[in-house]
């Protein structure tokens, strides 16, 4: 219990190991919890903004897909009108096609009746001349009446 | 720590009495000059206090010296291999007391100085691994060093005066040092001279700071000294009820038990309270006051 050199000691011993303390194992076990607490914080702040980029792309994502269902959507009301509009024309071309043939079918037969009639007339124009020669054969001179002949044929 | 190896108190050995068991084992093992003109080893507590003060406690200092470089071995292991990465085991450890450390001395020190964390450090570590000495059971050491020829053992640094009072001093002089720093002398001295009272009271002034200046060392030294060596008188009483019957006996083991498991807190709050109070007082020195 005697106080003595024992103090001087002591005290000299203890200025070494905190001077040691000081100088060589505090400060790079701060620094590297200093570092440590630095990566960490990176750490978080990338997972941060990983999950708000994720975040981004799906909406990304979700906003392409829903603009490609809308252009699908359009090409197939496209396509279906335009298959509307070709049966449409075909059907117009064929009723056009039709009338044309009906109406040709139908001009052909006019001009048949036409003709018919026409070569009926003639021959009733060359019974009747027949006729009117057998009644008139002595009277009528073919050639001095073929202008009243032709007016009675016209009128037939 | 057992409680199993204090058959050796009392009767078995050379110390005959209580009282010499007693005082054989609060006498520090002592290196200084002998009457005779030569150096050398205090064989009886006599010769120790005949000495003087150019002496030297071999067991405090050795003991100190040893748990000392062995935390600063411990810990510069960790420093050498300190990286960002994952931490493992013994680093994990060392961390967890540096971040402690240094969260104590964020929340009480406010100045900016690099020394006061690794100080309060090598304070809280170093205070711990001497009062953990007394954990060891009080006769295995002293028995041991008998075996070696050595008359005394103190293995517990801070029971003995000299230890705690060197650090103090120690510390004292790092508060003068920066309060002067700090302050300039003059304001040093000022402070001292002209507070609480201002000019007119500058003796009463003188006295009180005066008092107050050296009640921090003091107070420091004497309270872990105190509370050591009493715990570690403790020990000694309760070794020496080992040598008186079996029923005495089995009440001692419990007691040297419930004792030691108390003791692991006193000797852990010891030298926090050391640590703290060292930072506060490096904080005063720092602050200027109005």
């Amino acid at each position: 219990m005697n106080i003595n050199a024992t103090l001087i000691g002591q005290s000299i011993t203890f200025f070494l190991f905190v001077w040691f303390c000081m100088k060589f194992v505090w400060p790079p076990i701060m620094s590297a919890l200093a570092e440590r607490k630095k990566q960490i914080a990176d750490g978080l702040a990338a997972g941060e903004r990983g999950k708000h980029e994720l975040e981004l792309a799906s909406r990304n994502a979700a906003d392409s897909m829903r603009e490609a269902k809308g252009q699908a959507a359009e090409v197939i009301a496209q396509a279906e009108k335009r298959a509307a509009q070709i049966v449409d024309e075909a059907k117009g071309t064929a009723k056009a096609e039709g009338d044309r043939m009906i109406a040709g079918a139908k001009a052909e037969i006019d001009q048949e009746a036409t003709r018919a009639r026409e070569t009926l007339r003639e021959q009733v124009a060359a019974l009747a001349v027949a006729g009117a020669e057998k009644i008139l054969r002595r009277e009528i001179d073919a050639k001095a009446h073929a202008d009243l002949l032709e007016a009675i044929k016209k009128e037939l | 720590m057992s409680a199993e190896t204090h058959e050796s108190s009392g009767e078995s050995h050379e110390v005959h009495s209580s009282s010499d068991y007693i005082k054989h084992h609060l006498q520090n093992l002592t290196y200084g000059k002998k009457p005779d003109g030569h150096w050398g080893l205090a064989h009886t507590s006599q010769e120790a206090k005949d000495m003087g003060f150019w002496a030297f406690h071999v067991d405090s200092l050795g003991v100190s010296l040893l748990l000392g470089v062995l935390f600063l071995w411990a810990f510069r292991s960790v420093a050498k291999r300190a990286n960002a990465g994952v931490p493992t085991g013994w680093q994990n450890f060392v961390e967890w007391i540096i971040e402690f450390i240094d969260t104590s001395v964020r929340g009480s020190f406010s100045g900016k100085n690099p020394l006061v964390a690794p100080l309060a450090m090598t304070v809280f570590i170093w205070i711990f691994l001497m009062n953990f000495m007394d954990l060891l059971a009080v006769d295995h050491i002293p028995e041991l060093a008998k075996a070696f020829g050595l008359p005394f053992f103190k293995v517990v640094p801070t029971t003995d005066p000299n230890t705690t009072f060197g650090m103090a001093i120690a510390i004292f002089f790092l508060i003068i040092f920066y309060s002067v720093k700090m302050k300039g002398l003059g304001g040093f001295i000022g402070e001292l001279a002209f507070q609480p009272f201002g000019k007119p009271g500058i003796l009463v002034n003188l006295l009180l700071e005066g008092v107050n200046l050296i009640a921090k060392p003091i107070s420091l030294a004497l309270r872990l000294f105190g509370n050591m060596y009493a715990g570690e008188m403790i020990f000694i009483l309760i070794a020496i009820m080992f040598g008186a019957g079996v029923g005495f006996g089995l009440l001692a083991g419990v007691l040297q038990w419930a004792w030691a498991v108390f003791h692991i807190l006193i000797i852990t709050l010891q030298a926090f309270i050391f640590m703290t109070l060292t930072i506060v007082y490096m904080d005063m020195a720092h602050q200027e006051h109005h």
